[in-house]
């Protein structure tokens, strides 16, 4: 591709527009936000992925200024947020609750926010039909939040807190209760959006897809800290933990213990009277050190016989089959007990070359598909 | 099943009977023709014409009237920031003993109330008249406001007086644009309520009362013990209905609009 790649977190003299440090946030002596430190930078769609209770919402409701750090400093645009009140922050978040106004029509509850800017009649009446358009809310205008879908009341909390085109838009869950379609679209809506108005969001997801398709990067989560920040396909790709890997997408863990072999190669010693795994990393391990392969089962093979001078191979038995449509993954059982997953495109039609349950199967990769982790 | 039986019909009349029945007789004998209360000659409205030449009556009549929805209106201003505070602004020195005191003088005896505040008005030199009534009643009545607003505000979605923040709200606009349309049932009953206990007062009102005006409970009090006239039944029957007006609406607007608004708002604040 020839247009330059969107990364200014690369770049050193980029000044990052929301900067976490050093944050701690306690609720009594339960620890939310655990000493983070975070830049995120101006025009970014920055994903917050991690298990329910790690902490997501209370980022952002520290950022919409909601709560206050208990230690260390939250800055925007180089700001000290720590007394700005939240009705003074160029914010804007849309509620995994949504917080619709109840007594109010949808209308009313996109205008809420324009009318607080004391934006002229029929320049905010045209801003509401926009969004109510954007939104495919139209219909709805006049009702009242209990008397339309929750599908339908989400899209009101995204209009609402779209409508005052904010410097940055918090989304807190922003498409669950949308289906499948409709949410890819308004995926693609919130990416055009940003295009457009060169708005910073700031998203929680669960759905790591999502965050895979919108997100320029992604942090993954755990008990109030971050575990890795990278784009997408590195966070896919290269995780830095047993963690991540298995939170992004699914992967298969080999451990065992570390032999290093030469300058970035290293064996994996994971099974007594069996062949270690090799593999490549730049992490350091220590010989005898507990090491692990993480392996997506996409980039395993599956064959009837030993491949010739595969670097990893394997034999075992298909305990499972899943027919995913355009994929199949096979549960295969290695020596040990280990089930390993292994995926492959069906490109053929021809059901009786494909394998089947009990089958003995060679399972294989190659020095780079797996990633060596530590820990 | 819950099935009715005679025992059940039974218990209720008698209880019906023993809160209802002399109120009954109240409003019966105020159609008395007979100007003795205790024999009944036959049905009339005079005594309600001439309540309505009296003077006195009418007076104490206006001054209860004035009292009732001035104080009742402080009542519900002062009541609802007290609940609103109590409820909302989560931990500060004191709290409970705020949320304990706003709530004492529901408990204290009226004789109490009346008393101290009597003592104050002397001590601080306030001279007694429909304006210490006032102060009086609302003193006493907030508390009923506070607690029927606050069990309205620990239910109601806090969120909401957030988004509105966010949407470039001040906090008093959030609370004037969201939390008190919302809450407004709620506000509406615990002034009516106030109002209620204003006209029926008696004993505080008998302490903070002076020459210059005297409330309607004070005024038949004062008048009964010179003997029951039916003029009295007749004023008494319509502070019944008054009251059970008062009462009877109250309770309608906070139970329907309460409950439909919450129901709204469970609606809108949960995802399908
Ligand atoms: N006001 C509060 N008082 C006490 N604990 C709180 C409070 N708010 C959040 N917590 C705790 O902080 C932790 C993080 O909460 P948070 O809402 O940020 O989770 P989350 O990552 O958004 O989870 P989910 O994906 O379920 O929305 C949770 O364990 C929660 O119980
Ligand atoms: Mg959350």
């Amino acid at each position: 591709m020839a247009q330059t790649v969107f990364a200014p977190w690369e770049d050193p003299n980029e000044k990052p527009l929301i900067q976490f440090k050093n944050v701690t946030k306690r609720f009594g002596d339960f620890t939310a936000i655990d000493n983070l430190s975070q830049d995120i930078y101006t025009r970014e769609f920055f994903a917050l992925l991690g298990p329910s209770g790690c902490g997501k919402t209370t980022m952002m409701r520290m950022l919409a200024g909601f709560e206050n750090p208990t230690e260390g400093q939250i800055l925007i645009a180089g700001q000290d947020m720590a007394h700005v009140p939240p009705n003074e922050r160029a914010v804007n978040m849309m509620f995994q609750s949504y917080a619709l106004f109840p007594h109010l029509s949808v209308w009313e509850n996109i205008a809420f926010g324009l009318k607080r800017m004391k934006m002229p009649t029929d320049q905010l009446t045209n801003r509401v039909e926009e969004m109510l358009r954007l939104t495919r809310l139209t219909k709805f205008a006049k009702r009242k939040p209990h008397q339309i879908s929750g599908g339908q009341r989400q899209r009101v909390a995204l209009a609402r807190s779209l409508a005052r085109a904010p410097k940055l838009l918090l989304l807190d869950e922003p498409l669950g209760a949308l289906d499948k379609k409709l949410r890819e679209e308004t995926q693609f809506e919130l990416m055009d959006i940003q295009e457009k108005t060169g708005t910073t969001f700031v998203i929680v997801t669960h759905d790591q897809e999502e965050a895979m398709t919108v997100a320029s990067r992604v942090a993954v989560m755990d008990e109030g800290r971050i575990m890795q920040v990278a784009t997408p396909a590195k966070i896919y790709e290269e995780p830095n933990s047993v963690y991540v890997a298995d939170f992004i997408g699914d992967v298969n863990i080999i451990q065992g213990k570390a032999q290093k072999t030469s300058a970035d190669g290293y064996d994996i010693h994971w099974a007594d009277g069996h062949e270690p795994f090799h593999a490549k990393t730049s992490l350091g391990l220590a010989d005898g050190q507990t090491g692990f392969i993480a392996i997506r089962p996409e980039k395993i093979t599956v064959s009837a016989d030993k491949p010739e001078g595969a670097m990893n191979a394997v034999k075992g038995q298909i305990v499972d089959i899943a027919y995913l449509g355009n994929m199949s993954t096979y549960h295969v059982k290695i020596p040990g007990g280990l089930v390993i997953k292994a995926q492959a495109a069906n490109t053929r039609r021809l059901s009786r070359r494909a394998f089947t349950w009990e089958d003995e199967v060679w399972l294989s990769w190659t020095l780079t598909a797996g990633s060596v982790l530590s820990e | 099943m819950r099935r009715f039986t005679w025992f059940n019909a039974t218990a209720l009349t008698l209880g019906f009977a023993f809160l209802y029945l002399p109120m009954l007789i109240l409003v019966i004998y105020s159609f008395n023709a007979s100007k003795l209360v205790t024999v009944w000659a036959g049905f009339s409205t005079k005594w309600y014409g001439e309540l309505i030449n009296n003077d006195a009556f009418l007076d104490a009549a206006w001054v209860t009237v004035q009292v009732g929805v001035v104080s009742s209106t402080f009542a519900t201003v002062l009541g609802t920031m007290a609940a609103y505070v109590l409820v909302r602004v989560g931990r500060f020195p004191g709290r409970t003993l705020f949320s304990g005191m706003i709530y004492a003088p529901l408990v204290m005896p009226e004789v109490i109330t009346g008393l101290s505040l009597l003592l104050l008005f002397i001590g601080i030199g306030l001279d007694r008249g429909i304006f210490t009534i006032i102060l009086a009643h609302t003193t006493f009545s907030m508390c009923y406001v506070s607690v029927v607003v606050s069990s309205r505000l620990v239910s109601f979605d806090k969120s909401l007086e957030e988004a509105a923040l966010d949407l470039g709200c001040s906090p008093f606009t959030a609370f004037r644009l969201v939390t008190l349309p919302i809450i407004a049932p709620a506000v509406i009953s615990g002034w009516l309520l106030a109002f209620t206990l204003s006209l029926d007062d008696l004993v505080i009102a008998s302490f903070t009362a002076g020459p210059s005006a005297t409330t309607l409970p004070i005024k038949i009090f004062s008048a009964v013990r010179l003997g029951v006239s039916p003029e009295i039944n007749a004023l008494s029957t319509i502070m019944i209905g008054i009251v059970a007006v008062g009462v009877i609406t109250a309770s309608i607007v906070s139970k329907r609009a309460a409950v439909k608004q919450q129901q709204d708002e469970q609606a809108a604040a949960r995802a399908t």
